[in-house]
């Protein structure tokens, strides 16, 4: 699931369960998120990308 | 009698010599308890008669000539996540009403064993899921050097306790830098043993795989001294160190980047002074520093988030409205993304074993900040308004994810007297060289501050 899709979801589940306040948590939390999978040091199924192929 | 000495060494020294029997030392903590409770808010419970009991009980064995080690007679408080038989573990909680313990933890135990006088459980951070003890079901734990401020958390009560000598050591947990944040704050020794140095069974989790409990103390030495009786083992004889000729690794970069200017010059002081003692500091880097947070925000969510599933289902409105907030973020987060976190640990664990490569510990400060003032969301650092939460975890956190033993110990203060502390981080599994070379370096860092 890509991070756009994921915290559309999350933001339309936080809302149906009544909790606003928690909109700009999952907002945060999609940028650490983005993070995480942004780092140079996640293996990919290629092995391309894998940081102990490079 | 001579005055009571303010350290767990000094204390167990004139107990054993008695020079001061137990039971006036313990009076003394309760008395402070019952002065500045009220302001503090340190305590949840007091174990009054309890301590008086074990006091006298103390006394008679040590005038036996039966004693039980340096922590014999020794008044020490826990944090309230800590299971005591028989009374409630209110983890600072509504979600714990009707809690009763059905047994001690095993720490709890091996302090009895060394016939620790407990005097009574203190307050923190909700579950201990924030640094300032802010959101507590009783209130904010307060300063004892300045109560419009946070003492630090989640062990906030337990760092005031020992500050206002309520309490000669205490027992806290660090789940993202519980124990040394607090200690911080407040000019106390904290210590973060190795990853499951120390047992956690009977502690409230917050992050099963991050969790660790350790000492809350006025010295390093008495660190030493309740560590030694947490982890259950005979005390291995410390090697002795001397700060010339140790050679320690200071983080800088990420580490130095969102540091109040205070904060800085006393570390920058506390270094040239070890330098000038003879110790050999050299710099090196994390080179994935800047995945820290995230990779800590993937874990400790998610792991808090199994535990409380169910209360945060049925009983949501019992939590403080912000902790509640924060579990819930932890339901959102995929598996996979937890998965990726736990592989970005192996590299930050890799990292850091690799930057202790020829040191004999990492030095960095240990809180970016002086003690919040208790209400405040954000504070100004390195040119901007960050979230305080995230400023109070960042130099902490990486030890928790990897494991590796850490102590704060006071390094100065700032000019209107609210203490510094440097950490020191050492290899993991090599607690006592740690506790040796903090021991070597706690005499140049400077002095704590006390009331």
């Amino acid at each position: 699931m890509t991070i756009k899709l994921w915290l559309e979801h999350a933001l339309q589940d936080a809302d149906r369960r009544g909790l606003p306040a928690l909109r700009p948590l999952l907002e945060a939390l999609a940028r650490a998120t983005s993070a995480l999978r942004n780092a140079d040091w996640n293996p990919d199924a290629t092995g391309q990308f894998d940081a102990h192929a490079r | 009698m001579r005055a009571e000495p303010q350290t767990i060494t000094g204390l167990s020294r004139a107990l054993a010599a008695r020079e001061v029997t137990a039971e006036l030392v313990t009076e003394r903590c309760l008395q402070a308890i019952a002065a500045q409770n009220g302001a503090l808010n340190a305590f949840i419970r007091v174990f009054a008669d309890e301590a008086r009991e074990q006091a006298r009980q103390a006394d008679a064995e040590i005038a036996r000539g039966r004693s039980r080690g340096p922590l014999h007679g020794v008044p020490i408080s826990l944090k309230d996540l800590i299971d005591v038989r028989g009374v409630p573990t209110t983890a600072a909680s509504r979600v714990r009403e009707g809690h009763v313990a059905a047994r001690d933890a095993t720490v709890v135990a091996r302090l009895r064993a060394a016939g620790a006088v407990l005097v009574g459980k203190t307050n923190l951070h909700e579950f201990a899921l924030g640094t300032t003890n802010e959101d507590s079901a009783f209130g904010p734990a307060r300063h004892p050097l300045d109560p419009t401020r946070s003492p630090g958390g989640s062990s906030g009560g337990s760092a005031a306790s020992v500050l206002a000598r309520m309490a000669y050591g205490s027992i806290g947990s660090d789940t993202g830098g519980s124990i040394r944040i607090p200690s911080a704050a407040c000019g106390l020794v904290g210590f973060k043993p190795t990853l499951g140095a120390v047992p956690t069974d009977g502690v409230v989790p917050l992050s099963t795989t991050m969790d660790h409990v350790g000492p809350l103390c006025r010295s390093v030495e008495d660190a030493q001294i309740v560590f030694d009786v947490l982890r259950g083992a005979s005390p291995l004889p410390p090697p002795a160190r001397d700060a010339r000729g140790l050679r320690l690794g200071r983080l800088r970069e990420y580490f130095v980047a969102l540091l109040d200017p205070e904060v800085a010059a006393a570390f920058d002081a506390a270094c040239a002074r070890l330098r000038e003692a003879g110790a050999n500091i050299v710099d090196v880097s994390i080179p994935h520093a800047g995945d820290i947070a995230s990779i800590y925000l993937h874990i400790v969510l998610s792991e808090a988030a199994a535990y409380h599933a169910v209360t945060l289902e049925h009983r949501a409105d019992d939590y403080t409205p912000n902790v509640r907030l924060r579990l819930e973020m932890g339901r959102y987060i995929l598996a996979e993304d937890y998965v990726r976190a736990l592989r970005g640990r192996e590299v930050l664990t890799a990292e850091v074993d690799a930057a202790l490569d020829g040191c004999d510990g990492l030095l960095l400060p240990a809180l970016a900040i002086p003690a919040p003032t208790i209400g405040a969301e954000t504070v100004r650092v390195g040119g901007a308004d960050e979230p305080v939460r995230n400023v109070m975890l960042r130099l902490t956190q990486l030890f928790n994810i990897t494991g590796h033993p850490a102590i704060t110990v006071p390094c100065g203060a700032t000019a209107d007297r609210l203490p510094v502390g440097a950490q020191i981080v050492g290899r993991r599994g090599a607690d006592a060289e740690l506790l040796a070379a903090a021991r070597a370096l706690e005499p140049h860092l400077g002095p704590g501050v006390s009331r």
